[in-house]
């Protein structure tokens, strides 16, 4: 094994290290397999196609040794258990599809293996994406790297943690109310979304279509501008993915902020936000500042309902989008059933964990006969002035906003397990960014008394991810602080 | 009591298009079970709609055709039930935005009579699979090709007064969906479908009575019969004092009766919201106008060009612009062969005789309407006569060969020579001087004998026209002198 070869090595790392034929990519490979292996008490993965990932690294050797130079060749990434991969198991963390192996690739995995890049596992999540803990798998709670008995964050906490605990120098995640940046900041890494629209959806499994995203989580913000480059731009599969042009992210890190109007929205700084994550984030904007950057208080007056709204708009699409889960194509099917009304009845009611029934059955109620006019086509206009809101603080006072990811840094299991509204409150400062469409990115910042990650949300103008690449880099680079790595993942 | 009967139709048009309305699948019809999917056909997690810019040019062009009002936005809803043959356990329809709205179809009744069917909206929708139930298994199968192929829902106010309407309506319908190329329009094999509303109320009363509705309908026939019996059933509830049900009636052919569709639940609640993964339909006035100019022209339209431009008679425009191949051909005859009427002659009498005779549909005509029109310029301009042009026609439809060729081979150009005609009426008269005198003597119901002698000597081969004239002339001067 090549002495090149560390937990630490990040993308652009990996990348040219086997560009360079310094090492190969089986070695890259194989390294993060076994360590894959040596940290399976952290259940980050639910499926390891140990054989066909060897394979595809071999195949990356030969493309290389063929002259191939495709930006991510032979890199090991994983990929959350929520997005197809043809011919690998994707099961969404749930029992309903324990048992489905896709016939085709998300576009997003199409684009990491046109640009080179090798397969390394599935990782955990929250069951169909709901969830803020990664605790309603049907596989199984992921642990956080940091502590072994607190939750990791969610929904894609398998990939914070993978990535965490150095399991892989990337991993894509998915998020729809803050599913990449709040386990990214539970975790002490690099998430961001993308505004909707950016990345591909088809071969997403589907949670709330107006709110899904994919999007790279990693170590370093450099690592995410290469990803974030790579999996955009518009796909004649997805009716809702933009045609706007696809800037180079990574030349957007390197950018000044000097001048940069940065929104503090105020809020965002009352109770319930834990003061060493409020003080966190406020030593981020005096860093900003200090290279130039021009803090400012904002008002984003519609906040309050941010969280109400989402959860009428995202059961309401969710309760939609689990309709096709029937037991009759694919996926599970009760053994019990007799007769059709069985087959929908005890396939769906054996195959759904807890949380995702709640929602459908909220989803459902929202867009029934009789309250449709009150909750969702109330939610829908109230998500309009949620929006209204950012466009107006953008349009007028700043270009780039400052807020926390999570309120609180990572809690114990089961501590928020036995009142659903005390989980979602966790999404509170990620949800509006969904609702708006904007790009969000957290980035770690700090750690708290008992050494767990803080991290600081980055919201960003519509398309605007340039800008959150320049702060979140210049933020980076002057505080590596942040930068550690948690103990037991030798 | 006297009542009014009251029927508006819901008739789903099935799109001729390639691919279905949603992904890239095959809309063909007859593959075997199954064959004709692809993932979002299967509702596979994952996989997004994104739709077929053909069906919104149907849509544009049914509503052009109807004239309806083309909304600017319209947006695909989501209308949500579960059966096996609908994959996702949502229809992609439209809801409260569908693309035309309001307007109208023109029928007429075969009194002569014109009435104005208002159309209450069209829109674009999926179709479902379907399920096969399998009694020896007690099992049901299910076939997805048909699921996610386009279909275009028309929707009619409440404004036919008669099954025959109805079945009038349904016939224009399918006239001009074929027409414009969108559809087969076939009721028999589904590309046509109707479901009927049908209500009664006491003549002058303006509010509506209850209606029912019926399903099931396979052709124009059943629509009738089973609106004939529905008239009757429900008149018979009311003389006697009940009042009708709101419920939808599956109609059986076997015993032209309708039934009670008991056990479905009547009234689902579908859910219905605006599909997020489907951006809004935008048309905008020059898309309009662009399909406009490049539509095939309408069965009205064509009618009113070959009784005002051609002066062809309301009945041999009608039987022309009867299909779409039809009027087609004719039109192709008109352009090679100049003379309308001579064409529409042609047609309408010796061409459809052969089809008629050879069972062959006017796509395998064995004369092409280009080489039909030859043989009738040659007509018009006097080349041959209409009688030969017969036996002509005849031998373009075995042989192959164009009327030119036939004529040249065996020497059929009629004798337009006049003084050659002169002389030989001459001959005719001076040989034929018992007629002559009865015809100088008054009477001239032997003018066609004396034709017929000149016919008889050039064995047919004379200008009928020129000898008509010369010989008049002939006997003229006769008279006179």
């Amino acid at each position: 094994m090549s002495g090149t070869l560390s937990p630490e090595l990040s993308v652009v790392d990996a990348a040219r290290l086997i560009a360079s034929g310094e090492a190969s990519s089986v070695e890259v490979t194989s390294y993060f397999l076994d360590r894959i292996e040596a940290h399976r008490d952290l259940n980050a993965f639910i499926e390891v196609p140990r054989e066909r990932a060897l394979a595809e690294a071999a195949e990356a050797d030969a493309e290389r040794a063929r002259g191939g130079r495709a930006p991510l060749l032979g890199v090991p990434i994983a990929v959350k258990d929520l997005i197809l991969t043809k011919g690998v198991r994707t099961t969404a963390a749930s029992k309903i599809l324990s048992n489905f192996v896709p016939p085709y690739d998300a576009t997003v995995v199409t684009k990491l293996r046109e640009a080179g890049a090798v397969i390394v596992g599935k990782t955990n999540l929250d069951e169909f994406a709901m969830g803020s803990s990664n605790e309603t798998s049907y596989f199984g709670p992921v642990k956080n790297p940091w502590d072994r008995e607190r939750v990791p964050g969610g929904s894609s906490g398998g990939s914070a943690a993978a990535v965490a605990a150095r399991l892989a120098p990337a991993a894509l995640g998915t998020d729809t109310g803050g599913s990449i940046r709040q386990p990214a900041s539970l975790c002490g890494i690099v998430g961001m979304k993308p505004t909707y629209g950016r990345v591909s959806r088809y071969g997403v499994v589907a949670y709330a279509s107006s709110l899904d995203q994919v999007g790279p989580m990693t170590r370093t913000v450099a690592d995410c501008a290469v990803l974030s480059t790579i999996l955009s731009g518009r796909d004649p599969h997805d009716a809702t993915s933009s045609a706007r042009t696809v800037p180079d992210f990574s030349a957007a890190c390197g950018r000044s902020v000097k001048g940069l109007r940065i929104g503090i929205p105020k809020e965002y700084f009352v109770s319930g936000l834990s003061p060493e994550v409020k003080e966190a984030v406020l030593r981020v904007a005096a860093t900003l500042e200090a290279q130039g950057a021009i803090p400012v208080e904002i008002s984003l007056p519609h906040s309050e309902v941010g969280l109400a709204v989402y959860y009428v708009l995202a059961p309401a699409e969710a309760s939609s989008n689990l309709a096709r889960y029937d037991g009759i194509r694919y996926g599970h099917r009760s053994p019990e059933a007799k007769g059709l009304t069985e087959v929908y009845r005890k396939t769906r009611s054996e195959g759904f964990g807890k949380e995702v029934k709640r929602r459908i059955v909220i989803g459902s109620f929202v867009l029934s006969s009789g309250y449709y006019d009150a909750y969702y086509l109330k939610a829908q206009k109230t998500r309009t002035l949620i929006a209204r809101d950012f466009s107006d603080a953008f349009r007028d006072h700043c270009d780039l906003i400052i807020a926390p990811t999570s309120p609180t840094t990572a809690f114990k299991f089961n501590e928020k397990t036995a009142d659903p509204l005390a989980m979602y409150l966790n999404d509170i400062f990620t949800i509006p960014v969904n609702l708006a469409g904007l790009p969000g990115m957290s980035v770690p910042c700090g750690f708290d008394q008992a050494g767990l990650p803080i991290g600081v949300q980055f919201i960003g103008r519509p398309f605007d991810e340039e800008t959150l690449f320049a702060a979140a880099a210049a933020y980076e680079q002057a505080d590596p602080s942040a930068r550690r790595a948690p103990a037991g993942i030798e | 009591m006297e009542f009014e009967v009251v029927i508006g139709l819901e008739t789903h048009v099935q799109l001729a298009t390639q691919s279905k309305i949603f992904c890239g699948a095959s809309a063909a019809y007859g593959g075997y079970p199954n064959e004709y999917v692809d993932p979002l056909t299967l509702a596979l997690p994952g996989t997004l709609p994104v739709a077929n810019e053909k069906v919104i040019e149907a849509a544009i062009m049914m509503g052009i055709a109807t004239d309806c009002r083309i909304r600017r936005f319209s947006r695909f809803a989501r209308k949500h039930y579960y059966y096996p043959d609908l994959p996702k356990g949502y229809q992609i329809s439209q809801y409260d935005e569908p693309i035309c709205e309001d307007g109208t179809v023109e029928i007429k009744l075969s009194t002569g009579q014109r009435r104005t069917i208002r159309l209450k909206r069209i829109h674009m929708e999926e179709d479902a699979g379907k399920n096969i139930h399998d009694p020896r298994t007690e099992s049901s199968l299910v076939d997805l090709n048909r699921a996610g192929v386009p279909l275009l829902e028309v929707v009619t106010e409440p404004d036919l007064r008669s099954p025959a309407e109805a079945a009038e309506y349904l016939r224009t319908m399918r006239q001009i969906v074929r027409f414009l190329g969108v559809s087969d329009g076939n009721m028999e094999e589904g590309s046509l479908r109707c479901d009927a509303n049908i209500s009664l109320r006491p003549i002058g009363q303006e509010a509506y009575g209850t209606r029912t509705e019926i399903k099931n309908l396979n052709s124009f026939k059943f629509v009738e019969r089973a609106l004939e019996y529905e008239i009757a059933r429900q008149q018979s509830v009311l003389r006697g004092g009940g009042v009708i049900v709101q419920e939808t009636l599956l109609f059986d052919s076997a015993s032209g009766t309708t039934r009670s569709m008991r056990g479905k639940e009547e009234s689902a609640d579908y859910r219905y919201f605006p599909d997020p993964d489907l951006p809004p339909v935008v048309v905008e006035e020059e898309w309009i106008a662009r399909i406009r100019e490049s539509m095939p022209a309408l069965p009205a339209d064509l009618r009113r060009k070959l009784v005002n431009e051609y002066g062809l008679s309301e009945y041999d425009a009608e039987v022309l612009t009867a299909e779409r191949a039809t009027v087609d051909y004719y039109l192709g005859v008109v352009a090679a062969g100049k003379n309308p009427k001579i064409a529409a002659n042609w047609v309408t009498t010796e061409l459809f005789g052969a089809l008629k005779r050879d069972g062959l549909g006017i796509e395998e005509a064995a004369v092409s309407a280009a080489r039909l029109g030859e043989l009738v310029l040659l007509i018009e301009e006097g080349i041959i006569s209409g009688k030969i042009a017969k036996s002509v026609f005849e031998e373009m439809w075995s042989s192959e060969k164009s009327a030119g060729a036939i004529i040249e081979e065996k020497g059929l150009r009629q004798n337009s020579d006049e003084g050659e005609i002169a002389k030989l009426i001459e001959e005719v008269l001076n040989t034929n001087q018992t007629q002559l005198s009865q015809y100088l003597g008054g009477n001239e119901r032997l003018f066609p004998f004396f034709v017929g002698q000149c016919m008889k000597a050039t064995k047919g081969m004379a200008n009928p026209t020129v000898v008509n004239r010369l010989l008049q002339e002939a006997l003229k001067r006769r008279v006179a002198g």
